[in-house]
């Protein structure tokens, strides 16, 4: 089985955010990048059938050259190669980003592009399902578990309120990733070290022939969100505000 | 100038968010002076259609076919382009469920447009419609606004709108029958499905104590348990906790788990993803422990404590078995 894993840089979970100058994204510098969580549940996905089915796992990242560790790192935990379309991406919106990254996988004809279901940062959630609508392939989203089935696949999708759903489709197809479903391996030392020798090879969107389009919607503005209550913090040490908190409980709230 | 709302069910039953896109359709007709219309799409929908009717809308377009029987992305996509196409709406709004999740993408792309997802408000400026969505888990905000020629697609978010304030009115309903053939569609959906039977009712709670990622080790949460029995609450945990198998799924509390509504919920070391405050944010009262002044949990929170949970949720105990 052909498997390209489109992975995302997105900025580490803990990072202090900066709104930019321009106000319409936020302030790059001294961010450290990690891989985007969902995507690194489909790259395990995409390992594991490749374990069991044998065949070809190709790592896809777009962004500046900051994205490079992330793409190592996946080749380092087992992807077999790489491709890296150097573009800043930044706040690009989901269907330019899916044209890139369709234009960068169509010649590889996989078997099965799998992607998590959102990012970390921008969280359209809808890359992935662009991607298949460019490539002309069926998909699934929200996908927990992936059984290869006679020439296609069976999916175990998430629903709504603990319902499930399993769906058959013919291969080529796409499916996004729903975080959590295994245990993420560490990148061996070894890995590391084969990783070095792994090919990343580097294509523009001009390499690719895509030229920017209009996209329909702009982002305006980015700016903190308003807080819709007033929350009254408790100061002092933990045990002093741990009764300030019961008092307040008790006596203002009146739900203990 | 036109909006048109998407509705959702599942056999027949409404999915309670369709009514939030269809009081933000009325809202927005209102703002911009134009009509609202719904669409219903299924097999055997002539009732649901009928109700919506009742609505003060324009028009529900009820579109009835055998292949729109069970849900699949392609024939939703294929059959709502057929509608926007034909009734050319400036503006469609969704609920954003996990089917919109799974189709949107795909119909507007296929339109050339891009959708704004997971919308949190909308206002009229200058007669431009500005959409907000959250970037970065709800660290930030955003506001979006479309360009060029309709229809432009969004979906809104769970409780962003009320779905009980839909005004009333008479509407006309019209059949449109998609052309869709049974080899347009390539997916085969099988049987819906429950996960394990559960043995917890979270819904019926008055206390929830919740812990997430903060806790860091899965030794670490009998610290939360017993939090949770001071209070003399349940205990409830964010998707993370649960992944890990830290904690059985059925105490998942968020858009993935339970929807729950308590007199009192305590989130420890939650730092308030979006799909996390979907599922909680009807508490009563919100106390939010964590060490980021920033997390999104704050914004949310009635009472806070910013600091170590490791320190503060055993005064925390010790306070309430004391003021008992």
């Amino acid at each position: 089985m052909k498997i390209v894993v489109a992975i995302k840089q997105v900025p580490g979970r803990d990072s202090q955010l900066r709104i930019a100058s321009s106000g319409r994204w936020i302030d790059e510098a001294d961010l450290s990048y990690e891989i985007n969580e969902p995507d690194a549940y489909a790259l395990e996905a995409g390992l594991q059938l490749k374990e069991k089915h044998g065949g070809e796992v190709i790592a896809v990242c777009a962004g500046a050259e900051r994205v490079l560790p992330t793409v190592r790192e996946a080749l380092a935990k087992g992807a077999d190669r790489a491709i890296h379309i150097d573009e800043e991406t930044g706040a690009l919106d989901p269907l330019a980003s899916a044209r890139l990254l369709a234009a960068a996988i169509r010649g590889e004809a996989p078997d099965l592009v799998l992607t998590g279901l959102q990012s970390d940062d921008l969280g359209y959630g809808q890359t992935g399902v662009i991607l298949a609508e460019l490539l002309g392939v069926p998909h699934a989203t929200i996908v927990m578990e992936v059984e290869a089935q006679g020439g296609g696949i069976r999916v175990k999708r998430e629903l709504e309120g603990g319902w499930f759903q399993h769906v058959e489709m013919p291969l080529p197809a796409l499916l996004t990733i729903q975080s959590g479903i295994s245990k993420l391996r560490y990148a061996t030392l070894m890995g590391i070290k084969k990783a070095k020798t792994k090919e990343i090879r580097r294509v523009t969107a001009a390499d690719l022939g895509i030229a920017s389009a209009p996209a329909g919607i702009a982002l305006d503005r980015v700016y903190l969100p308003e807080r819709t209550k007033q929350t009254q913090l408790f100061q002092g040490s933990p045990k002093e505000a741990a009764a300030q908190l019961v008092e307040k409980l008790k006596f203002e709230a009146r739900v203990i | 100038m036109s909006i048109l709302a998407v509705l959702e069910h599942r056999a027949g039953a409404w999915n309670r968010m369709s009514f939030e896109a269809l009081t933000a359709a009325q809202q927005l007709a209102r703002e911009m002076g134009a009509p609202a219309s719904a669409a219903v799409l299924g097999s055997g929908i002539e009732g649901l259609a009928g109700e919506i009717a009742g609505k003060q809308l324009d028009r529900v377009y009820a579109m009835e076919h055998e292949l729109l029987a069970d849900y699949t992305p392609d024939a939703w996509s294929l059959a709502l382009r057929q509608l926007v196409e034909s009734v050319k709406p400036t503006v469609v709004l969704f609920p954003h469920t996990y089917q919109v999740r799974d189709f949107l993408p795909k119909l507007a792309a296929s339109l050339g447009r891009v959708a704004v997802s997971d919308a949190v408000a909308c206002r009229v400026v200058d007669g431009a419609l500005l959409l907000t969505r959250q970037l970065f888990q709800g660290k930030l905000n955003a506001d979006f606004r479309f360009t060029g020629e309709g229809p432009h697609f969004a979906s809104l978010q769970a409780g962003a709108w009320r779905g009980d304030q839909l005004a009333a009115g008479s509407a006309t309903v019209e059949k449109f029958s998609p052309c869709i053939e049974a080899t347009d569609i390539r997916t085969r959906p099988l049987e819906l499905f429950r996960g394990s039977q559960r043995t917890v009712d979270l819904g019926s709670a008055e206390i929830i104590v919740s812990v997430g990622r903060g806790i860091k080790e899965a030794e670490n949460i009998p610290l939360v348990e017993t939090l949770a029995q001071a209070f003399g609450g349940e205990l409830a945990a964010s998707r993370p906790i649960c992944d890990a198998g830290w904690l059985p799924m059925e105490r998942q509390v968020g858009s993935s788990g339970q929807t729950v509504a308590p007199k009192l919920y305590v989130a420890v070391g939650i730092s308030g993803a979006i799909q996390h405050l979907v599922g909680m944010k009807g508490a009563k009262t919100i106390v939010a422990i964590n060490k980021d002044p920033d997390a999104p949990i704050f914004e949310i929170a009635d009472y806070g404590i910013v600091g170590d949970l490791f320190q503060v949720v055993p005064e925390l105990t010790e306070a309430l078995r004391k003021a008992k």
